[in-house]
């Protein structure tokens, strides 16, 4: 994909009133006032349902490139749901249907005529629990690139891909071991790397440490920030010190409820850069979720 | 949904080259392909049994057509317009009683035994593998195991080459079927239902009996019937057991006890003798009498089966 | 037995026993079912017992230079040559299998991947109720369209012949790979797709390179139970296969023949005893052996397999 020079994203118009900041008002999303970069993916209204049950609503957001974009908020509230959005991943669920627009440079990702195995190279992403394949640990960096066909020494483009991971040193001697045969944070790191071998431009991670001790997960939050630089990170998260030690900027999510039906609908809040979010957020609801009046 | 692009003119070249990417990639000719041969797989079974269907029906309904009653009340004769299922039938008939009441008692309480008295012992263990392994036995090791012990060694009480010799080795069969099936449904009882009759000081046979086989009784039921139609259907151990293939002497078609000492013979040996003969007619009594097998075999799985699902709803 | 209404004085030991009328019919209850459960050992005896004899004196009392050097299967002249009907039970097998296992296995990925749970619940029947058509069914289905439709018209050659028989005894084993290959599919954790799709797998790309190979020690088990499945099978080819008692050295498959199993059924069909030379009846025995034996070796290792996938997941 080539490299363009582009224009800072137009500064959006809308201002704040005080009435604003009523929580009983329809909640306004404030899009963020910091210095801005190349706008990757624009959501506008989105809504994601399961059959008739709507477990979204509402999301609007911009992603910008190369920064660390956290999701936050309680258990139901749709995070993981809007994160496989970004890659068609909801597609595999017969049930599931999204309103509204994501735009991944300017394209709509749910147009008709987009193929989602391609969206998917361009777009990798790491899951809540390990999931290596049964093979090698060469063979499973190498299973993407593969398939995709990526040009290159396959052995030079696995090296590389541990060595980003952070996990070459570890593995160097017995590439051909089974992946299963892991600890558990390494697993995940050999995830990371097949991920990265794909060259993708996003990572999508749903809650990647959560299934991991502190000390492998503070290796992970190491590797993120190294490899902030060459990717677009997009960071699901129920650990709310995690996204303020990490993220650029973070995206606030919550639910309601909905008397007829008894069930929870979930819905963005607020999205801001990061240290606005932790120290002076607009909503009063993000105020008492990152202060930890409850959640 | 359109508005306005915040991307100006740099933006757009790179939106359309990404437009072109992602909508790129050729149409995964070899994916269809692939789902086709596979969906040609399912369908080669759906094809063979409507070829057989057919072909049996339309090779065996001269004969309901023409004399129906004969057939169904005739015996072994030397001659195909002369010939019958009676006798066949009532040899079936009384195969699937020994079925039911040998294989059902000692089926079900084997499966008790192993789910509920002695889920790790040893004894448990060795019966568990070792009904594993009968299940896979050929059908016609069975009927070393009649012949030797039922129709030589205990013809006294058999009446050798008889009814009963062959009726308790097809029960012998299916024994295993009705041990695995039943010992599934027990293991599917809910343990707060077990727990609740604990609580109450209930003993362990109390709960079994109150409790645990109400529960899984659609399940042993639904095991049992389709034991009751695979030994509908088997017809090789029954030749060393001693069925008569050729002609039958003796009333016909009685359902005395009496017979139970007798020679006899079964729907399906039946039908492989009249396949196998090559004098006129035999073709067509062979179709006919396959009729009536499965017309009995289709009702009895379609009873399992409806039995099973409408439980499985109740339960839910 | 203290009232246990009262605030007791003192409970004892004693009163804790129960019921003896209780006790003593949880006792005899343990022991019927006890019981009951041994018939299934006594079972397995019994039939090692029956083979075991006579195939003992078969193997002492037989001319060994007949069975190993001769030609042929005739028992009731003393001729035992096994290599006729292994080559037999070999021919059925494999052409069983050839039928069997593609078309078992491609409903099984189909069932397990691909289609919708509507499409499933009215596919799935279909294998179900061939399941259920006894073997003599099939076997009448052979002589009347397989042989004739199909075999015959390919080759040109006789009516009875053990292709056919093959063809039969395949389409018999097609419920059973269809249904095991799907529970070793289904076992396969549906993390392991999502993370073939997140990389930009195509479908067809993450059946074969991640579910099958991940599915493999299940399918393994299902083509070895198919395959003891078609050694066992009889009367397909008792029907269809030309079967007559007795049989000289074949190799072509588009012969009539004799499998072990047929070779067995018609020792003893028809009314007259089994009779012959001296070692005729011990033969029947000798090749139930040789067959109980063998299925149980399969039956072993494909449980092994099976064992195998549940251990992984």
């Amino acid at each position: 994909m080539g490299q363009v020079d582009l224009p800072p994203a137009i500064e959006p118009t809308e201002s704040l009133d005080v009435e604003d900041l009523n929580p009983d008002k329809e909640p306004t999303v404030v899009l963020s006032d910091a210095p801005s970069q190349e706008v990757v993916f624009a959501v506008r209204d989105l809504d994601v349902y399961y059959g008739t049950f709507r477990a979204v609503r509402d999301v609007n957001i911009d992603v910008h490139r190369n920064e660390i974009t956290a999701f936050i908020g309680p258990s139901g509230c749709g995070k993981t749901t809007v994160l496989r959005c970004f890659n068609r991943m909801n597609d595999l669920i017969e049930t599931a249907r999204v309103d509204g627009s994501i735009q991944y440079h300017g394209v709509d990702l749910y147009d008709q005529a987009v193929n989602a195995v391609e969206v998917r190279r361009r777009i990798g992403m790491v899951f809540q629990k390990p999931n290596p394949f049964p093979k090698s640990i060469y063979d499973n960096v190498a299973y993407g690139p593969k398939i995709v066909g990526r040009k290159g020494n396959m052995d030079d483009i696995v090296e590389k891909a541990l060595h980003r991971a952070a996990l070459w040193d570890e593995v160097k001697d017995r590439l051909k071991a089974s992946g299963l045969g892991l600890s558990g944070g390494q697993q995940q790191r050999l995830c990371i790397a097949r991920a990265i071998a794909n060259d993708p431009e996003v990572l999508l991670m749903d809650e990647p440490c959560s299934a991991l001790d502190p000390i492998a997960t503070a290796r992970i939050e190491d590797l993120m920030q190294e490899i902030k630089d060459d990717y677009t990170i997009i960071i699901v998260t129920h650990n709310m010190q995690q996204a303020a030690r990490v993220s650029d900027r973070t995206a606030f999510f919550t639910t309601e409820v909905n008397s007829e039906s008894d069930t929870r609908t979930g819905l963005l809040v607020e999205c801001d850069s990061t240290d606005k979010m932790f120290s002076n957020p607009s909503d009063e609801r993000t105020e008492n979720y990152v202060t930890g009046r409850f959640g | 949904m359109a508005f306005p692009s915040t991307l100006g003119a740099g933006g757009e070249r790179a939106q359309r080259s990404v437009q072109e990417q992602l909508t790129g990639g050729q149409s995964d000719v070899v994916g269809q392909v692939f789902r086709i041969l596979l969906l040609i797989s399912l369908g080669v079974s759906l094809v063979v049994l409507a070829i057989l269907f057919q072909d049996v029906i339309t090779t065996g309904s001269g004969v309901f057509t023409t004399r129906a009653e004969s057939f169904l009340s005739g015996g072994l004769r030397g001659s195909a317009a002369r010939s019958g299922i009676s006798q066949a039938m009532a040899g079936t008939f009384w195969i699937g009683i020994f079925v039911v009441v040998f294989s059902f008692p000692i089926g079900v309480a084997s499966a008790v035994y192993l789910e509920e008295y002695s889920t790790k012992g040893r004894l448990a263990r060795l019966v568990d593998v070792n009904i594993r392994n009968l299940a896979g036995v050929p059908s016609i090791v069975y009927g070393i195991l009649g012949l030797t012990i039922f129709v030589q060694q205990l013809e006294g009480i058999t009446g050798g080459r008889s009814l009963m010799s062959a009726g308790i080795t097809l029960a012998i069969l299916v024994l295993p079927i009705v041990i695995i099936t039943s010992a599934e449904a027990v293991r599917a009882v809910p343990g707060s239902l077990r727990e609740a009759g604990y609580g109450v000081g209930a003993t362990r046979s109390e709960v079994v009996r109150t409790m645990v086989l109400p529960y899984a009784l659609p399940g042993i039921i639904t095991g049992t019937v389709l034991a009751l139609a695979r030994a509908i259907g088997e017809a090789a151990p029954l030749y060393l057991a001693g069925v008569t293939t050729g002609l039958l002497p003796g009333k016909q078609g009685l359902l005395e006890p009496s017979q139970l000492r007798e020679s006899f013979t079964a729907l399906p040996v039946v039908i492989a003798e009249w396949s196998r003969n090559p004098r006129e007619g035999f073709t067509e009594i062979a179709a006919a009498a396959i009729i009536v097998m499965l017309a009995i075999v289709l009702a009895m799985n379609t009873v399992a089966i409806v039995l099973r699902i409408r439980y499985e709803k109740k339960r839910k | 037995m203290s009232d246990l209404s009262l605030p007791s004085p003192g409970l004892t030991l004693a009163d804790l026993h129960g019921d003896p009328r209780r006790v003593r019919t949880e006792r005899i209850v343990k022991a019927v079912l006890t019981a009951a459960a041994t018939v299934s050992i006594l079972i397995s005896a019994g039939i090692i017992w029956s083979l075991a004899r006579e195939t003992f004196t078969f193997v002492t009392e037989v001319n060994w230079a007949a069975v190993l050097f001769s030609d042929g299967w005739w028992p009731r002249q003393g001729v035992y040559d096994l290599r006729t009907i292994l080559v037999g039970s070999l021919w059925v097998t494999v052409i069983a299998m050839v039928v069997a296992v593609p078309v078992g296995l491609g409903s099984a990925i189909y069932l397990s991947e691909y289609a919708r749970p509507s499409v499933r619940r009215v596919l799935k029947p279909t294998l179900e109720v061939l399941a259920g058509i006894p073997s003599v069914v099939l076997g009448f289905f052979v002589l009347s369209v397989i042989s004739p439709s199909v075999v015959q018209r390919i080759f040109d050659n006789g009516l009875f012949s053990l292709a056919a028989a093959g063809i039969g005894v395949g389409i018999l084993s097609i419920p059973l790979v269809a249904s095991v290959s799907e529970d070793a599919l289904r076992s396969v954790p549906v993390a392991l797709r999502e993370a073939s799709y997140g990389l930009g797998a195509k479908k067809i790309t993450t059946v074969t390179q991640v579910v099958l190979p991940a599915a493999v020690s299940g399918l393994v088990a299902a083509f070895i139970l198919a395959v003891s499945r078609a050694i066992g099978e009889t009367m397909v080819v008792f029907i269809a296969g030309g079967a007559a008692g007795n049989q000289a050295f074949e190799l072509s498959p588009l012969e009539p023949g004799l499998t072990m199993t047929a070779a067995m059924a018609t020792q003893a069909k028809g009314t007259d005893q089994v009779v012959g030379e001296a070692l005729t009846f011990q033969s029947l025995y000798f090749v139930g052996a040789v067959l109980f034996v063998v299925t149980l070796g399969l039956n072993l290792v494909a449980d092994r397999f099976v064992r195998k996938v549940r251990q992984a997941y």
